[in-house]
């Protein structure tokens, strides 16, 4: 991956926006806060409901922050109305003008920025063959495919070279295929043209394999920024962990720190060694988050002893259902190999070992 | 039975459906045929012949009628489907708020109040403003017309707008078009349709119009319809059937041709 440098497209200082008034007073965003770095493939990943694309209509202009700034390379554009920020938008329902040419919506922008004939020519042209949609130019929006409007939706929002793309859920309306393409599609734009990408989706996997960073956020708040995997090893909350992927909660007693690493005693008496979410306050019964495939089952005494309870098979793995002695329940996921079962049956006695750097503590 | 009930089926039905269609269509029928009687009468055939569309082409108050009809329905049409867009985009671009009902209302008022109660409103209105003005030209009857016609543009508009995809203006204002540029490239082009049948709609209107136009008019003034309703005051020739057929034909014509724009581009 090259170097991102380290200059900040993106600025929002404690931006909230606030729905309705009196006592149906919703706040959609709660003074928000986040530094979206220039060239990033940056996403904004939550539930519906969770102020995502409200943040997304903050920054490209549809609505306006009920407080706080947004900054565009330092300069604040929340009081901007849409057509005066150099933003451009790829919507859910990709909004093409059904009266027009693939080639005239792609060309839409550059024409109402009132540049000459020639270079929107040469522009639209160079838009169509980075999207390989050459052939279809003459046609009309409604005479192409879900995924081909796609592209256009995508060259029409890149054709006027904007500072930052906004890409509000674009993949939901595909199958699952064209999804799968159009992400790697995406990876591809996003490197080729170098424009900072502001991706909004409710998709974790989508989330996980496209982007640079993610905000996770829910109600309005943004609960953690960070790369993927960061967000994935080291979740900060209980929501985050749980939002994405599969975790098993543990409650454990931190009973020393150091070196940024906890000492958690789980009811059991084993101790183990955990990496500690930021701004986690010393507490007596703490929440440990351990991934599925980071654990290990074994016959024997692990960290942690249990009853098997269910056991699911999913071709490149199983899972494990495991009710603990604690009485908490623990998911093991373990790889399969093509001879032999997973080992273990309904009923066994089992330990679970978990390993070092294996477990999080969360901070709340 | 009763989930499949079915008009069709219903003792009845078939006679009462050919009854109206009948008394809808077979005095329409029979005028247009008397149009091509060689006699005198309207009500006894002497032969197949087409005097009649030839003295009304020839009648020279009969061409004053209709190029005045003409005139005033097109000036008419014109600036009530510019008023009906003005106001169907005020009323559907916006948050529902206390007074938007009053407002359709407001807007669809020569649908609800009886005709003959805006007709001689207006005559007393409009003599009043003649005393004061001295000025006695076609703009009452004009205003008067736009006035009647608003709503009848006004309905095909909005159900357009009302079905239009707000995320298209949405995009074209990320896209850097001013609100004025949006409306012209985005928002016109996609009314058009609407706009064209609001238009025709309320040409027809107009034409059509006897009761308010009978009271407004001066002396001098006639349209089409209220020469033909002064006409059969003096007893009735195939002329009126003549005139009435052509009428019909345009008429036919226009609505048709509202049928097809409306459905043209959906």
């Amino acid at each position: 991956m090259p170097d991102k440098p380290d200059r900040n497209a993106i600025e929002v200082v404690n931006v909230s926006k606030i729905f309705g008034s009196g006592e149906g007073q919703v706040a959609a965003l709660d003074t928000v806060s986040v530094s979206i770095r220039e060239n990033e493939f940056f996403t904004l990943l939550g539930p519906s409901g969770c102020g995502k694309t409200t943040l997304l209509r903050l920054i490209a202009g549809f609505d306006f922050p009920t407080a706080g700034e947004i900054l565009l390379y330092g300069q604040d554009i929340a009081p901007l109305p849409p057509f005066k920020r150099p933003v451009n938008t790829v919507f859910q329902s990709y909004a093409l003008f059904p009266h027009m040419t693939v080639a005239d919506n792609i060309g839409f922008g550059l024409e109402m920025l009132g540049k000459p004939k020639a270079e929107i020519k040469a522009r639209v042209a160079e838009m169509l063959k980075l999207v390989k949609m050459e052939a279809l130019a003459g046609r009309r929006t409604s005479q192409i495919s879900g995924g081909q409007q796609q592209r256009v939706a995508l060259a029409r929002a890149l054709a006027p070279q904007p500072k930052v793309l906004l890409l509000d859920e674009p993949l939901s309306a595909l199958d699952y295929k064209l999804r799968k393409e159009m992400q790697i599609e995406l990876k591809r734009l996003q490197h080729e043209t170098g424009i900072t990408f502001i991706f909004v989706t409710h998709d974790q996997e989508e989330a996980l394999t496209m982007s640079d960073r993610i905000a996770v956020m829910s109600s309005g708040k943004i609960l953690q920024v960070g790369s993927p995997w960061d967000i994935y090893d080291k979740p900060a909350e209980r929501f985050v962990a749980d939002f994405i992927g599969e975790s098993n909660f543990l409650t454990a007693a931190i009973t020393g720190m150091g070196n940024g690493k906890a000492r958690a005693t789980f009811k059991s008496g084993a101790t183990i060694e955990a990496t500690v979410a930021e701004g986690f306050q010393p507490k007596d019964n703490a929440t440990v988050v351990v991934r599925p495939e980071h654990a290990r089952l074994t016959k024997g005494k692990g960290d942690l002893s249990g009853t098997v309870e269910n056991i699911v098979y999913f071709g490149t793995d199983t899972h494990i259902h495991v009710h603990l002695d604690s009485g908490e329940a623990f998911t093991v996921r373990q790889q399969n190999t093509r001879s032999a079962g997973c080992g273990f049956e309904r009923g066994d006695k089992v330990g679970i070992s978990i390993g070092n750097d294996a477990a999080q503590v969360l901070k709340d | 039975m009763a989930s499949n009930f079915s008009i069709k089926h219903q003792p009845g039905f078939t006679a009462i459906a050919a009854t109206c269609f009948v008394v809808l269509y077979l005095p329409i029928i029979v005028l247009v045929a008397y149009a091509f009687n060689a006699a005198n009468s309207t009500s006894e055939w002497g032969g197949f012949s087409l005097r009649w569309f030839q003295s009304a082409w020839q009648n020279t108050q009969v061409i004053d009628a209709t190029l005045r009809s003409f005139q005033i329905g097109a000036i008419a049409a014109v600036l009530a489907t510019i008023f009906a867009t003005m106001a169907a985009l005020a009323t559907t671009r916006t948050a529902p708020y206390p007074g938007l009902t009053f407002k359709y209302a407001a807007i669809n008022q020569p649908l609800m109040v009886p005709e003959i109660v805006t007709g001689v409103a207006l005559l007393i209105f409009f003599s009043r403003i003649k005393i004061f003005t001295g000025y006695s030209g076609l703009g009452y009857l004009i205003a008067a017309h736009t006035a009647f016609c608003i709503p009848f543009a006004y309905l095909p508009i909005r159900g357009r707008l009302e079905n239009m995809d707000l995320t298209l203006e949405r995009a074209a204002a990320d896209l850097y078009a001013t609100p004025w540029k949006t409306f012209r490239r985005v928002t016109l082009p996609l009314l058009w349709p609407g706009i064209l049948a609001g238009l025709m709609l309320a040409f027809v209107i107009s034409l059509d119009d006897v009761v308010i136009t009978e009271f407004v008019k001066s002396g001098g003034q006639d349209t089409l319809p209220t020469y033909m309703l002064g006409q059969i005051r003096r007893g009735i020739t195939p002329e009126i059937n003549a005139i009435s057929t052509a009428f019909l034909l345009l008429s036919v014509a226009i609505v048709t041709l509202f049928f097809f724009v409306s459905r043209k581009r959906d």
